[in-house]
């Protein structure tokens, strides 16, 4: 049961993670390396708001989503517009943008364990004997729900349907009026607004910690990797193989191979079918 | 260079009359012309060369050198195979790993002397990286730069879950080199020969069919030559040169550790290659000797210098993407004048 139950919450909490990075690179084919950044800076953002600014939570909240858009979008307009369609510039220009981002926190101050956001709900309760809180509770429902926000949102709203028609055949949707960089600018604001939305939902679990970064980092490729890069529900199944598969080694071997799970993933799935479980490339785009 | 008054004038570029007079046989005619071709490289090579002697006067930057160097031969490995056969390996610290980790276990637990345990590093690191990485050849663009990168961060996760080699702690005692002129002529002696045989060999018939590769590779294929081949082929030079490098810096330090696999050793080199400029080799070199005297400048500094760099690999890769040394070779080629359209 606990297997079950805990299984569920990190699945959850990984497609979470995963989300902005498979919906700007489902929207606008860019790798957006700099993701886990952005997920560690949106923390940092609403810990200064509280505790420098003294403003009450729900406000810091909106701040951080608002500003870690803000970054985003930033971000596509003065640099990545300039080297796009060009894949390798575009993997070590936004990896290096977010490791600029990590590391200048760190040196900025984001060391050690004082840094952490209150839960929204704290303490815990007892379901099917296993203990869970209720900040981990909170984090499915609110998970399930913004799957379905976002399901509504990219097909019963212009924007979210421009989206799509960009995602689906770009030339296409630019005859149609659609414009191909406001769009990525809006996808990359949204993947962005994303992953401050999970920081804030996940980060009152642990502390805010510049390596935490990273391997968002990494869980967001794995789990994107394994679904097939740019299908969304291929992201949501990708996290709950991986989300399950980290608790049995976590229940049965050591805390130690949650990471070696999701590197592994990532290797295996791209050597055996490297489009995915549910990717749509093409097979000629991928491998010869 | 004045500013265009109005648009119709372009910038034309013509090959300087020495170029063109030194690309035959006539270059030997007249010094001037020898020193022209032979003036750069041999900057390089006597510069390199008297570096760690002038450097007596200040012992502190005389390491640095060495490992100015054993970034070059990553950055010289990055560029091979991303300018010349088309797979962009992320993956330099992978190299760096297991040279460094084979050449430790040869020097402490066998007892080998320096003088085996780095060639034998160095090809049994090349044969374990190329096979290793076998699978991963018929992948391409990002798939590849993807699991090239993640392969590092997975050997430092299984060394640290299942505590081999030392674990966490690493693998200490290893032999240091005799003396420091050992110590830099090595590694210095090791760059420039690398540099000038991979200048050679990307013009050879086979730099051709790679470049195939990295191009066209069904039209390769067509050809009735095997890519696959040719990317192993690829992917075992550059690994031997990345393992070189790992195995030298064992030596170095005396301590071979799981920082062997840090993503310093993937993010730098690629830094350097485009500072420097993609596909010229030189500038690989060029970039590392930057890059690498620059951040031990700004030791003080902390994570901060990381911003630096990436902050400078943004602004390269986005603003002035040929490099120094293609805009450096333009300039010493060729004069540009205004014409009117």
């Amino acid at each position: 049961m606990e297997v079950l139950l805990y299984g569920i919450i990190n699945s959850v909490i990984l497609s979470l993670l995963s989300l902005g990075f498979t919906l700007v690179y489902s929207i606008s084919r860019l790798p957006n390396f700099a993701h886990g950044a952005l997920y560690i800076a949106a923390g940092y953002i609403v810990w200064l708001v509280i505790n420098k600014l003294g403003l009450p939570y729900p406000v810091a909240i909106v701040v951080g989503i608002l500003a870690t858009s803000l970054i985003g979008a930033l971000i596509y307009r003065f640099i990545i517009i300039r080297i796009r369609g060009m894949e390798i510039s575009e993997i070590i220009a936004t990896y290096a943008i977010g490791l600029a981002i990590l590391e200048g926190l760190r040196w900025g101050g984001l060391r050690g364990m004082t840094f952490t956001l209150p839960a929204i709900f704290p303490g815990s309760v007892i379901l099917f004997d296993v203990s869970v809180d209720y900040q981990r509770i909170f984090i499915v429902g609110i998970g399930a729900l913004t799957f379905f926000l976002l399901y509504l949102f990219t097909h019963f709203n212009r924007i979210g349907l421009a989206l799509r028609g960009i995602a689906q055949d770009e030339r296409a949707a630019m005859m149609l009026g659609i414009d191909s960089d406001m769009t990525a600018i809006v996808s990359l604001a949204i993947g962005s607004g994303l992953a401050a939305f999970a920081a804030i939902l996940l980060l009152p679990l642990g502390n805010i910690v510049v390596e935490a970064g990273y391997s968002v980092l990494i869980y967001a490729i794995a789990v994107c990797i394994i679904g097939g890069l740019g299908s969304w529900g291929g992201a949501i199944v990708g996290s709950f193989i991986i989300g399950f598969v980290q608790i049995l080694t976590e229940r049965f071997l050591s805390t130690h191979f949650q990471m070696v799970v999701a590197l592994l993933a990532i290797i295996v799935t791209l050597l055996l079918k490297p489009s995915g479980l549910f990717g749509k490339q093409k097979e000629l785009e991928e491998r010869v | 260079m004045e500013a265009p008054k109005t648009e119709m004038r372009r910038k034309e570029r013509i090959d300087r009359g020495i170029k063109v007079r030194t690309e035959g046989i006539y270059a030997l005619s007249s010094l001037r012309e020898i020193i022209y071709l032979m003036g750069p490289r041999l900057l390089l090579i006597v510069g390199l060369l008297l570096l760690p002697l002038v450097l007596e006067l200040v012992p502190y930057w005389k390491r640095v050198v060495n490992i100015m160097c054993v970034y070059a031969l990553l950055a010289l490995a990055f560029d091979f195979l991303a300018n010349y056969v088309g797979l962009v390996c992320l993956g330099g610290a992978f190299f760096i790993g297991m040279g460094g980790y084979l050449s430790a276990i040869f020097n402490s637990y066998l007892g080998l002397p320096f003088y085996l345990s780095i060639p034998l590093a160095t090809i049994l690191g090349g044969v374990f990286c190329t096979v290793l990485l076998l699978p991963c050849l018929p992948l391409r663009g990002v798939y590849f730069a993807i699991v090239t990168l993640m392969y590092p961060l997975l050997m430092t996760r299984i060394i640290e879950a299942f505590d081999i080699l030392g674990g966490t702690n690493g693998i200490s005692g290893i032999d240091s080199f005799p003396n420091q002129y050992v110590e830099h002529y090595a590694i210095i002696i090791v760059t420039l020969l690398i540099l000038f045989a991979l200048r050679r060999f990307v013009n050879q018939d086979i730099g051709l069919v790679l470049r195939g590769v990295k191009d066209n590779d069904q039209s390769v294929r067509a050809s009735g030559i095997n890519i696959t081949t040719m990317k192993t082929l690829a992917v075992f030079v550059s690994a031997l040169i990345g393992c070189f490098g790992g195995a030298y810096l064992v030596h170095l330090y005396m301590w071979a550790g799981i920082s062997l696999f840090a993503l310093d050793f993937s993010i730098i080199p690629i830094a350097a290659v485009v500072i420097g400029g993609g596909g010229t080799l030189v500038g690989a070199v060029v970039g590392s000797f930057i890059l690498v005297p620059l951040s031990e400048a700004l030791r003080d500094l902390g994570t901060f210098r990381i911003v630096i760099y990436c902050a400078a690999l943004t602004a390269f890769i986005v603003f002035k993407s040929e490099g120094i040394m293609v805009y450096l070779q333009r300039k010493y080629h060729q004069f540009e004048r205004w014409v009117k359209v």
